[in-house]
């Protein structure tokens, strides 16, 4: 799960991370207020769950109360488009408003799991905002990586050496010691995925400091951080895939044509592949589970009929556990529960009681195309799509 | 003899809730040797003629189990296997999904230098065709034979087997290692065993987006396998950035993609199927060469 920066730095201060004062604002005139209270330069920030917020425009420093009114106004309610948030962009409902500081060095601070070696990794480089990615690829020297064993954790030595790598000194060193233990500490409790200070900055005064903060939280981990539902942003997601996990589906929507519905993540993503090398292209993932329940196919037609850019959908089951004749059925109701179903529906269905499923299919009176085999499948739904061969 | 689920493996089932006891039966009817069930506080009593015991260690020494299956909720699967591995069990087959990855990087860690194999966690599970299964794998699919399949997702492996069985090809074990991006036994690790397993002459290698386990496993293929592999790569469609259902399914800050394993198994003199439904055709001219 993704939070906003204004988000991940409260639990930084709350953690003993320091970060520059600052207030989440949704209306422009708290801007011109924050500035007023505490006074400038002050730093406005978009909030948006994507990076490069700088080069796209939704980041600006302003020393004076009319250029940070200004730039408010301007990033408020804009599109912010950047390399992470596709060309559709997002908008910025969401402001951070914060004093600026004094920056006297950026440096870049990460922690990750590293999948590896099954650990989590520091990750350091004593170049700061800039993407790491880059950083790793042009000049690898330059990354620091430290890895830290579950069984004790983060130990001292480690963060200090961590800090002199940075070539920190005298505050800031001491500072920099504890930012790492405690975002460690942060890491653990809350269960995080993955933490990321960029640029982590020593001010003027010689202050470690946090001047910007990216935390990703373990789905897998949700019952027992109940106090991350609250972060949740619903609207930086896709409404289609928020109305696909209501229903403990894995949905995400795509750019194609062929809505897909497919048991098992690992065949869903070959389905896909496929229907791209028979010459369409998928509407979305989506995985209806191990189970394929009733209940869950009809959810899941519902939401794959409510993309308008779907035009022909493929059922692929490969039952195992989950009887191909239950799914069958399940898909038939679902159809007629739906009604009005006009895009043509191409069922594969293998695996247990795979025969009993397609005469359920062909004895329904409803418009399916069966299909023999996977890229017989995969083949038909493509045409079908593309308006290829009346098939 | 095929690799880690064999002749002499008797296994126990840690969780016998009702998904357990229904795939503890499926197990049974295939001819798996389950001898014994965990139900802390209920030692004594019986679960479809199985007995049940208090720990894993009191069923290991009345019955002489060597092998676990966990079908334990997620809060609690990661004790479950801390259990299974400090009583030295030889194999642990983790089925439950949604475990925190921190819990895991325990697990993981607890593996080291232990006796234990572990396969998952989120993973369909083991079977060696006529000799038994641990898992919920659908049995009928499969064939006895001297091909071993490694993959880390659960239907499309049932898919690929279906392909092998039938073009004749027959399996010698199957193994579902897990979509989690900490998993205990790895591409690398299960390649190494067939590699050293007699009865296995050929290994079907199913990836997925994510990680880097194909391209250690293609590593080790280069330097050290001596038989043929024949393998599909799950998510060339796949956007960047997405998690496509399993944890590890993702590819992030640009690495990970299908392109990247493919390359590197190709490299490596492995026979990787651009289409899955060409899996199994892909092995039968390999066979033939």
């Amino acid at each position: 799960m993704k939070i906003h920066e204004y988000q991940a730095k409260e639990i930084f201060a709350k953690y003993g991370i320091p970060v520059p004062e600052g207030q989440m604002v949704t209306e422009v005139g708290d801007v011109r207020r924050f500035f007023e209270e505490k006074g400038g330069p002050v730093v406005v920030k978009a909030q948006i769950h994507a990076g490069g917020r700088g080069k796209g425009g939704g980041v600006k420093f302003t020393p004076t109360v009319e250029e940070a009114e200004q730039a408010a106004k301007d990033i408020m309610g804009m599109t912010l488009i950047t390399h992470q948030t596709g060309p559709e962009g997002k908008l910025v409902q969401r402001l951070l408003v914060e004093k600026a500081a004094n920056i006297d060095r950026e440096m870049y601070l990460g922690f990750v799991m590293d999948r590896e070696t099954s650990r989590v990794a520091i990750i350091a480089s004593t170049e700061g905002g800039v993407e790491i990615e880059k950083v790793a690829a042009e000049t690898p020297e330059k990354i620091i990586k430290i890895w830290i064993d579950p069984a004790v954790g983060l130990m001292p030595f480690q963060a200090r050496e961590v800090c002199f790598k940075l070539g920190l000194e005298g505050t800031a060193f001491k500072g920099g010691v504890k930012m790492l233990q405690n975002l460690y500490r942060m890491f653990v409790e809350e269960d995080a995925s993955m933490a990321e200070i960029n640029p982590m900055i020593v001010t003027k005064e010689g202050e470690a400091m946090a001047l910007d903060a990216k935390v990703n939280f373990d789905d897998n981990a949700a019952f027992r951080q109940k106090h991350h539902v609250e972060l949740r942003d619903i609207s930086e997601e896709d409404p289609l895939e928020v109305e696909a996990s209501k229903f403990d589906l894995n949905y995400i929507k795509l750019d194609g044509k062929v809505g897909c519905m497919v048991n098992g993540a690992g065949l869903a993503m070959a389905t896909m592949d496929l229907i791209k090398q028979c010459g369409s292209e998928p509407a979305n993932f989506l995985d209806v589970g191990g189970s394929a329940s009733a209940e869950g196919v009809e959810n899941a037609f519902r939401i794959l009929m409510s993309d308008k850019d779907v035009k022909c959908v493929l059922i692929n089951i490969f039952g195992g556990i989950v009887r191909c004749d239950k799914v069958a059925n399940g898909v038939v109701e679902a159809i007629r529960n739906i009604g009005n179903v006009e895009v043509p529906i191409v069922v594969r269905l293998e695996g247990t009681n795979a025969k009993e499923g397609l005469e359920i299919i062909n004895n329904s009176g409803l418009n399916f195309h069966t299909a023999q085999g996977f890229a017989d499948a995969a083949k038909k739904a493509a045409d079908l799509a593309e308006g290829i061969g009346g098939a | 003899m095929a690799i880690l689920l064999k002749e002499h493996t008797k296994v126990m089932v840690q969780g016998l809730g009702k998904e357990g006891q229904f795939h503890a039966e499926k197990m049974l009817e295939c001819g798996t040797k389950v001898v014994a069930g965990i139900r802390p506080g209920k030692a004594g009593q019986d679960v479809l003629g199985i007995p049940c015991f208090n720990t894993v260690a009191d069923a290991k020494a009345a019955t002489g189990a060597n092998a676990s299956i966990i079908f334990v909720p997620s809060p609690f699967a990661a004790d479950a296997v801390m259990e299974a591995i400090d009583a030295e069990l030889e194999l642990v087959v983790l089925i439950t999904e949604g475990i925190p990855t921190l819990d895991m990087v325990k697990v993981k860690n607890k593996l080291k230098n232990s006796k234990t194999n572990l396969i998952g966690p989120n993973c369909p599970g083991i079977i060696t065709p006529g000799v038994g299964k641990m898992g919920i794998l659908p049995v009928s699919i499969f064939m006895p034979g001297k091909c071993g399949v490694i993959s880390r997702s659960g239907t499309l492996t049932y898919e690929v087997a279906a392909q092998l069985t039938a073009v004749g090809i027959g399996q010698s074990t199957c193994i579902g290692i897990g979509g989690d991006p900490v998993i205990g036994t790895s591409h690398r690790d299960a390649l190494e065993m067939f590699n050293n397993d007699p009865d296995t002459d050929m290994v079907a290698l199913i990836g997925e987006i994510g990680g880097t386990d194909e391209e250690i496993a293609a590593e080790y293929i280069k330097n050290h396998m001596t038989k043929p592999v024949v393998a599909f790569i799950a998510g060339s469609t796949a956007p960047k950035g997405k998690r496509m259902g399993h944890a590890g399914a993702i590819i992030a800050g640009g690495k990970g993609t299908a392109a990247e394993k493919k390359e590197a198994l190709r490299a490596a003199g492995v026979a990787v199927a651009d289409s899955p439904a060409d899996v199994g055709v892909t092995a039968k001219r390999i066979l033939e060469g």
